[in-house]
């Protein structure tokens, strides 16, 4: 028997259909995978299965009771435990703080150290070991993902939700992450599992449902479908997998770090001593797996971070101790990693967000004064550029899908024609449809003559857009490669720190 | 040198810091109660003020200094779910609404000490707060004359100060006031009340405060009198913010601003000017408000709506 059973469901927010017709049927031990463009209701299907949003129609079928649950609260109690694609951690609070947060209510004494002591057990148990007494705030996104999911089991979850778990993760956590879902799966708890990437849902899931507009449109075991076919579903045409890149004269040098070492917040020494280039019409690709120090190399490079030694020139400018507004005014753009966090006002409109870098500057304000005409019309040119939906530059930024948040920044950024675009991580969470339009742009930028540094966690992205990959391993530069000189093999092997301290062809 | 001594060395001196630090101390504890739980809480002033003066109209009905005290923090208590119910319900700008009630209990307890007491002020037979002496520590020297004998409500502020310091950080309710003071949305998420959270956070703060109120008409000063306060509610907010949002913070801020007008008080004898010295404490609000010393963090979600889900 089926343990949740989704039936005409529908949520309409405004003038946006955001589910309809909505069914979804999941047996125990088993994953599930849903797929589906950035907007077509993914994470609002979650939200009302975790009674978050309440559905205007349609029935939820859970555990053998027809369920219409009112708050957060009765979902949980049912059984339902949900990993949230914008985590829903306290940062202010420690590991066990979060995880037994709301069980016990009451004017008792919160057992700090029993609470340590089951959440640090229980996260072993499950393979994913955490430092119950850190503050969540200073744990890395890999980590959070960690608590999220240990919260939910520590609920006693029959039914685990990951919403686009692996958009946050280094593929070594994914292996990691696919593990835990494994012995989950065999201890009879199935698992929703989201996301955008066609070979995940492959290793992971039995089954597959694919959503398009606010609908189910296509539901099949892995096995019997192919990546095309699952891609066309998703999309409603046919997806090129592949970028083709014209070959572009590089220049003058654009960006050049000399002897660049940075230290982190806590002082730990996080890049050491890395110098390389990056020219006019030219990508170079920063690899490298998490933590590596590309975070840090790269707000040493835009301003947010002090460098500890070294200098970064831009052109024949030395930008070394140049505020952030500064490097913006010379020419940088910058694609943060928590977009979030870093490159959006949530509260503030499609239209004023796309305007926020240069809103004192022509068109967008005269003798001091807004020109919200000039604003509008930009917005609405980009939105429709970059697909980003739905197409109404009036709505909050934080009520788009993540992935539609995504395309702001990136709308924002690139639009500005910069001399140097910072990239980082441009196409997490995006699907494939959206990541073709954003590659596309990025190499559309590259032809211009402009440069971009770009940091991946993905090799696959990396080698399809880069004309140089410069590899980094414990906070060095380990390699730059020519793309075409290298292998896949002789990149990972670069990344794990295998090969150290080698310059090809630069 | 014999001035300083004079001053400085006089145990009285540290006696009415601890008396003058007292009304701080409760306001700034509950404030903190009413912020780490996400609602912006500068409705101190009226609600003292309100306090005070139901404190005062009740002892005087029912010859009771401790049913005034009663009276008081319901008082309290009502005033801020005038603040509760807009900043939580209706998502209103929670400083602008602290702000009117400030204004409003300005003027209400102004008209009724004028209807009800008319002229001649609040009766002179008031009961007041008792004054407690510690048998033993009163006889030590010094310290004795400090902490040995002071009005009850001092004794009770230091309990509640432990008391509240050990359910934000100790209990599985405080837990929850902190979450919600952080991120509403996350600890909505896990089956918490952000609603009747913030309710719970903003009533302890209305009724210390009220409680401040009845000491200031029932134990420091005789009486009610119009704006009696004086910006006491104002202080009470710096001290909290200087204490970090934390219990024993507000109560060492408290002391350094009750000291301050200690200090501005004792100094009164003296050729120093008057003025000057009782800008002090006002001085140092401003200092304190400005976060010049120390940089503290305010709760994530303070003063920000909460939504509940669509
Ligand atoms: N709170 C809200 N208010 C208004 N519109 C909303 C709200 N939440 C979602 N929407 C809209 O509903 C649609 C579906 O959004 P949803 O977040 O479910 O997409 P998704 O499939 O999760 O996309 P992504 O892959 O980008 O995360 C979008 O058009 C979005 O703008
Ligand atoms: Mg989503």
């Amino acid at each position: 028997m089926a343990l949740l059973e989704i039936a005409g469901l529908r949520k309409v927010f405004g003038q946006v259909v955001a589910n309809d017709h909505v069914d979804l049927t999941v047996m125990p031990g088993e994953t599930h995978a849903i797929l589906g463009e950035n907007g077509a209701g993914k994470s609002t299907l979650i939200k009302m299965i975790s009674g978050l949003y309440k559905p205007d129609a349609g029935t939820i079928l859970f555990d053998g009771a027809l369920r219409n649950f009112n708050n957060p609260r009765e979902a949980i109690v049912a059984g339902i435990g949900v990993v949230h694609q914008h985590f829903m951690l306290i940062p202010a609070l420690t590991v066990a703080e979060n995880v037994v947060l709301g069980i016990h209510g009451g004017w008792g004494r919160y057992d700090r150290k029993t609470a340590e002591e089951q959440v640090s057990k229980l996260s072993k148990e499950v393979g994913l070991p955490l430092d119950p007494t850190r503050k969540v705030e200073d744990l890395p996104v890999g980590m959070q993902q960690r608590v999220e999911i240990v919260k939910a089991l520590y609920r006693q979850a029959k039914l685990l939700v990951l919403d686009e778990p692996t958009a946050v993760l280094t593929p070594q956590e994914t292996e990691d992450l696919f593990e835990v879902v494994h012995h989950l799966n065999q201890d009879g708890i199935p698992v929703i599992f989201i996301s955008h990437k066609l070979d995940e849902v492959r290793a992971v899931a039995h089954k597959v449902t694919v959503m398009r507009a606010g609908k189910t449109v296509f539901e099949s075991p892995v096995g019997s479908a192919s990546a095309q076919q699952l891609a066309y579903w998703m999309v409603g045409r046919d997806i090129v997998l592949q970028t083709q890149r014209d070959v572009v004269q590089s220049g003058a040098t654009v960006l050049s770090v000399n002897d660049l070492t940075v230290f982190d917040d806590r002082h730990t020494k996080k890049v050491d001593n890395v110098s390389f280039a990056v020219k006019e019409g030219e990508i170079f690709g920063l690899a490298g797996v998490d933590g590596n120090g590309q975070t840090e190399l790269v707000e040493a490079i835009t301003g947010l971070r002090k460098l500890a030694h070294g200098s970064v020139y831009l052109q024949d400018k030395d930008i070394s101790r140049a505020s952030v507004a500064k490097r913006i005014e010379q020419g940088i753009a910058y694609i943060p990693q928590d977009r979030q966090r870093d490159g959006l006002v949530l509260p503030f409109s499609i239209a004023d967000n796309l305007q926020l870098r240069e809103v004192s500057k022509a068109p967008f304000s005269k003798g001091g004064w807004l020109q919200k005409r000039a604003a509008r019309k930009h917005a609405e040119q980009l939105v429709e550029e970059f697909d980003i939906r739905p197409r109404n530059v009036d709505l909050p930024v934080g009520d788009l899908s993540g992935g539609n948040q995504q395309k702001v920044i990136l709308a924002r950024e690139m639009a500005r024609r910069p001399m140097l675009l910072v990239a980082v991580q441009p196409t997490r969470g995006l699907d494939v449809g959206a990541i073709e339009g954003i590659h596309k742009h990025l190499l559309a930028l590259r032809s211009e003559g402009r440069s971009i540094l770009l940091v991946s966690l993905e090799l696959d992205e990396i080698l399809m857009l880069s004309d140089r990959i410069g590899v980094m391993h414990a906070g060095h530069l380990v390699a730059v490669y020519n793309n075409g000189e290298v292998s896949r093999e002789e990149l990972g092997l670069a990344m794990t720190g295998e090969i150290t301290a080698k310059e090809a062809g630069a | 040198m014999n001035f300083f001594l004079q001053v400085f060395g006089n145990p009285e001196l540290y006696a009415s810091t601890l008396a003058m630090a007292t009304p701080l101390a409760l306001a700034a504890l509950g404030g903190t109660f009413s912020e780490r739980t996400g609602v912006v809480n500068i409705a101190m002033e009226g609600i003292m003020l309100v306090g005070a003066f139901f404190g005062v109209m009740i002892a005087v009905l029912t010859h009771s200094s401790l049913l005034g005290l009663l009276a008081g923090m319901v008082a309290g208590i009502i005033t801020s779910l005038a603040l509760a119910w807009p900043a939580i319900r209706l998502q209103s700008d929670q400083v602008i609404i602290g702000m009117a009630i400030n204004v409003f209990a300005g003027g209400l307890t102004a008209f009724l000490l004028n209807t009800v007491y008319g002229y001649n002020g609040t009766p002179t037979n008031t009961p007041f707060l008792p004054t407690i002496t510690i048998p033993g520590l009163v006889k030590i020297p010094f310290l004795g004359q400090v902490i040995g004998q002071q009005n009850l409500l001092v004794y009770v502020m230091l309990i509640l100060v432990v008391v509240g310091h050990y359910v934000l950080f100790h209990t599985n309710i405080g837990l929850q006031m902190r979450a919600v003071g952080e991120h509403p949305e996350a600890a909505a998420t896990v089956g918490v009340s952000v609603v009747n959270i913030r309710y719970l956070g903003v009533s302890i703060g209305g009724m210390l405060s009220g409680m401040a109120g009845v000491y200031l008409s029932l134990g420091l000063l005789n009486g009610f009198d119009v704006n009696m306060t004086n910006g006491r509610g104002y202080i009470a907010l710096a001290a909290m913010i200087f204490g970090k949002w934390t219990p024993f913070g507000s109560l060492l801020s408290s002391l350094l601003f009750g000291f301050a007008i200690a200090l501005s008080i004792s100094l009164q004898g003296y050729q120093v000017s008057a003025n000057l010295v009782g800008m002090l404490p006002y001085v140092l609000t401003i200092v304190a408000l400005t976060g010049i010393i120390g940089r503290s963090r305010a709760p994530l979600a303070d003063g920000i709506p909460y939504e509940p889900s669509k």
